[in-house]
């Protein structure tokens, strides 16, 4: 990879987004890059929005990204990919699940939940949805949307499919390997949406 | 091989590759990884201690017996460690005492934001600050070696943008360091006849630190091709590059004391420098009492919050970064929440549904009681400040006042301890409430001396806080179930009327912690009997949701009842309805 990259990976704590990024980080060193990852950690972890930067390229300094200045964002949580739009630079990529995960704010009755389709088309941002909650279901656990995410996020990046898997291998626990790389592979089968590059 | 390593997992690979022998710290976000990643080596004695101060005396014991130690705390930790820290500058070392400092620009999670390096100059020891995980490694070797040949203190001072970034090392075998212990009463004695000699040492060293900051290759100037020129440290340094990779740099791996020739010499070649820095104007303020005025900083630069490269642009060529993609309406917010079948949750409802009564709260998970739906805290200032603060409040209003304090397990062996000797010695009327989760819940589910487990997990004393407190001359000390929603309404209204300093330990093992298991039976909501009343929602409990009427999320509940123990209608039970 010639051109540096830059990643925001969002969703609500105790998502899974620092495995996702440490995996995610792992794959593009072995790809021959320099990677940054940062982290957010203790009370944000809480169930409030959380952001993870994961960098690539030739040489990284600054672990953070800015607002117009991800490639892509990976959303976990449907909401938090709008909360997070800003930081999407200009023809960057959105991948968000349709996972939902109401705020204390929306279950208390204060705001309601948005219609996130819509938004998105009224931004006129480039998008790509996945069906998460159907297909864990086929998955049968709940628990491995992000190598589901990543499965699908691999088409985007021109690296070896097996780099992903060792990746996978080396940051799981052993009894949940077989189930997140059978998400990996459920994910990297998904249909491409339009965005595709 | 190359790696990917948290910046805290590489200043505890550092410390192994040292020689280190002896790891102690309390456990504080952004800093608390060291301290875990080092009990993952045999070779290393590891400690959690009951708070900073505790944790730095049995590394200066340590290095004073001659064995390399290294103690761990965020930065409001410092302030706790401040006693010892100020006194071990005078004894100075034996084998070399590291002291990671973790600040937190942002306050990601903490109480405030501080700068250590003001503790560090007015304490006289040196500062070190590493700028990604490799410099993590590489500096705390450093460190030792400053430490030993100086014969002081140092301080790693690390951000939680380093601290908390995963970047590229490479690891080397660890090496063994040798020191011999000898008595020597002249120099860790300090009485004043002793002290007095050594303050004279303390400001000597401090010159001959200053001249080796001057020469110490972590300190450089990084050439550019445009002429545009930053000092800067730490990962305001990593800002600067990537913001301005043309630019002169000078880098400062040593922060304190100042190589001032180096520092002159190269702003005398340029028209204008700037000098970046996260909080404090620290650097800028020394550089300029060196009488260099060609220096911009804070007046351009935020006093503030994290910063960041494009930040710097902005500060730098004062224009806005453009968006291209605008969400228009507000977004509900996404606060962080107790988690489903957390035992505070039971306390803070009860609490919320308390009238006339001031909570003072403490540093922990359940701070998350001051926000909605709970809103059942009025302050929380510091580790332990619950209890004085309410005796305080209670005392102030000639006893008119009910106060309630509340504090977690972790927070009362910490710090909370004292504040009850004080309260029962001065003839307080407060209840003080232990949210005992067994575990130190915010950082992640650390042991503590009322666990019962050491850091490595083994068996220990387990700390008896019942006993404790009534040796501590509390009038009546009761243990409850968070759980029982209903009974403990009453018996919190009980001990309030009771005179003198009351304490009741609320006793539930965090739902999250491995440890300990739970007899799982879900609850769910019988809409037929459900009346739509939503006190069930009050609860706060995220695995609650309203559809048309409340919903249990079976994949987030938890199953502690206690929405069971809440609902008037007997609508939430553990049997599905059909
Ligand atoms: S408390 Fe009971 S009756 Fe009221 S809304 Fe909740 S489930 Fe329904
Ligand atoms: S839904 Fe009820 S039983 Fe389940 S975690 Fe929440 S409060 Fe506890």
């Amino acid at each position: 990879m010639k051109k540096n990259i830059n990643i925001l990976v969002v969703g609500v704590g105790g998502q899974g987004n620092i495995l996702f990024s440490k995996i995610l980080g792992e794959v593009l060193l072995n790809a021959g890059n320099d990677v940054k990852i940062s982290e957010v950690h203790g009370m944000a972890q809480r169930g409030g929005s959380v952001v993870t930067y994961v960098k690539a390229g030739e040489k990284v300094f600054s672990p953070l990204v800015d607002r117009a200045e991800a490639d892509y964002i990976l959303a976990f949580e449907k909401l938090e990919s709008l909360r997070w739009l800003e930081f999407l630079k200009d023809n960057g990529i959105l991948i968000y699940s349709d996972y939902e995960i109401p705020p204390l704010s929306v279950i208390t009755g204060a705001y309601e939940y948005p219609d996130v389709e819509k938004i998105l088309q009224t931004v006129g941002v480039k998008a790509c949805r996945v069906e998460v909650k159907k297909l864990l279901s086929q998955l049968g656990n709940s628990r491995v949307q992000n190598t589901l995410m990543l499965g699908f996020f691999s088409r985007f990046l021109d690296i070896d499919e097996a780099l992903f898997k060792k990746s996978i291998e080396r940051n799981v626990k052993k009894e949940f390997i077989e189930i997140n790389l059978k998400a990996f592979e459920l994910g990297r089968r998904i249909e491409m949406c339009e965005v595709e590059k | 091989m190359k790696k990917l390593l948290l910046g805290n997992y590489a200043v505890a690979r550092g410390c192994y590759e040292a020689g280190v022998k002896v790891a102690t710290a309390y456990p504080g976000t952004p800093s608390t990884e060291i301290t875990e990643a080092i009990a993952q080596y045999d070779e290393i004695y590891c400690e959690w201690a009951p708070n900073e101060k505790v944790a730095l005396e049995v590394a200066i014991g340590a290095a004073i017996y001659g064995k390399r130690a290294i103690c761990s705390m965020k930065h409001v930790g410092l302030n706790v460690a401040a006693d010892p820290l100020f006194t071990a500058s005078y004894t100075g070392v034996n084998a070399g005492l590291l002291i990671a400092v973790a600040d937190d620009p942002g306050m990601h999670s903490s109480q405030n934001e501080q700068d250590t390096r003001n503790i560090a100059k007015a304490a006289k020891v040196p500062v070190l600050e590493p700028a990604d995980s490799q410099e993590c490694i590489d500096f705390v070797k450093i460190g030792f070696e400053i430490s030993e040949k100086f014969d002081t203190p140092v301080i790693l001072r690390l951000t939680t943008r380093v601290a908390h970034s995963q970047s590229i090392v490479e690891e080397r075998p660890r090496e063994d360091v040798l020191f011999k212990y000898k008595k020597d009463i002249q120099k860790y004695v300090m009485m004043p006849a002793m002290a007095r000699p050594r303050h004279e040492f303390v400001e000597k060293r401090l010159k001959s630190l200053k001249e080796f900051s001057e020469t110490i290759g972590i300190n450089k100037v990084e050439q550019g091709t445009q002429k545009m020129a930053f000092i800067a440290s730490g990962i305001a340094y990593q800002y600067v590059k990537e913001a301005y990779p043309d630019a002169w740099v000078l880098k400062l791996g040593m922060v304190w004391p100042l190589p001032e020739r180096l520092i002159k010499d190269f702003c005398s070649q340029f028209e204008k420098v700037y000098v970046v820095e996260e909080l404090d104007p620290f650097l800028e303020e020394n550089i300029k009492a060196m009488g260099i005025n060609n220096i911009v900083g804070k007046e351009i630069f935020k006093l503030t919050g994290e910063y960041s490269p494009s930040f710097i642009k902005r500060a730098v060529e004062n224009k806005e970064i453009e968006v291209p993609y605008k969400v228009k309406q507000t977004l509900p917010p996404r606060l962080p929440v107790l988690c489903p079948g957390c035992p505070h949750r039971g306390i803070f409802y009860v609490l919320s549904r308390l009238k006339d009564v001031i909570i003072t709260g403490d540093i922990g998970c359940y701070t998350l009681g001051a926000l909605s739906p709970f809103n059942a805290m009025d302050s929380c200032v510091c580790m332990g400040a619950s209890i004085g603060m309410a005796h305080g409040i209670s005392n102030a209003s000639d006893k008119k006042q009910m106060v309630i304090a509340v504090i977690g397990d972790s927070t009362f062996v910490h710090s909370g301890i004292t504040g009850i000797i004080d309260a029962v010695y001065n003839g307080s009327d407060i209840l003080v409430m232990i949210l005992d989760n067994s575990t130190t819940g915010m950082t992640g589910h650390q042991d503590h001396p009322a666990t019962g487990y050491t850091i490595k997990g083994e068996p220990t004393y387990k700390l008896d806080i019942v006993s404790l407190c009534r040796a501590l001359g509390c009038v009546a000390v009761e243990e409850i179930n968070p759980y029982k929603i209903k009974e403990n309404v009453e018996k919190i209204k009980q001990l309030l009327d009771l005179p003198g300093v009351k304490v009741v330990i609320a006793k539930a093992p965090c739902r999250l912690h491995r440890r300990y298991k739970f007899t799982i039976s879900k609850r769910y909501i019988d809409f037929e009997k459900c009346k739509n009343c939503r006190l069930c929602l009050s609860l706060g409990c995220p695995a609650i949701s309203l559809k048309d009427k409340p919903t249990i999320d079976a994949n987030l509940c938890l199953a502690c009842g206690m929405c069971e123990d809440v609902c008037k209608f007997g609508a939430i039970s553990s049997q599905k309805e059909q």
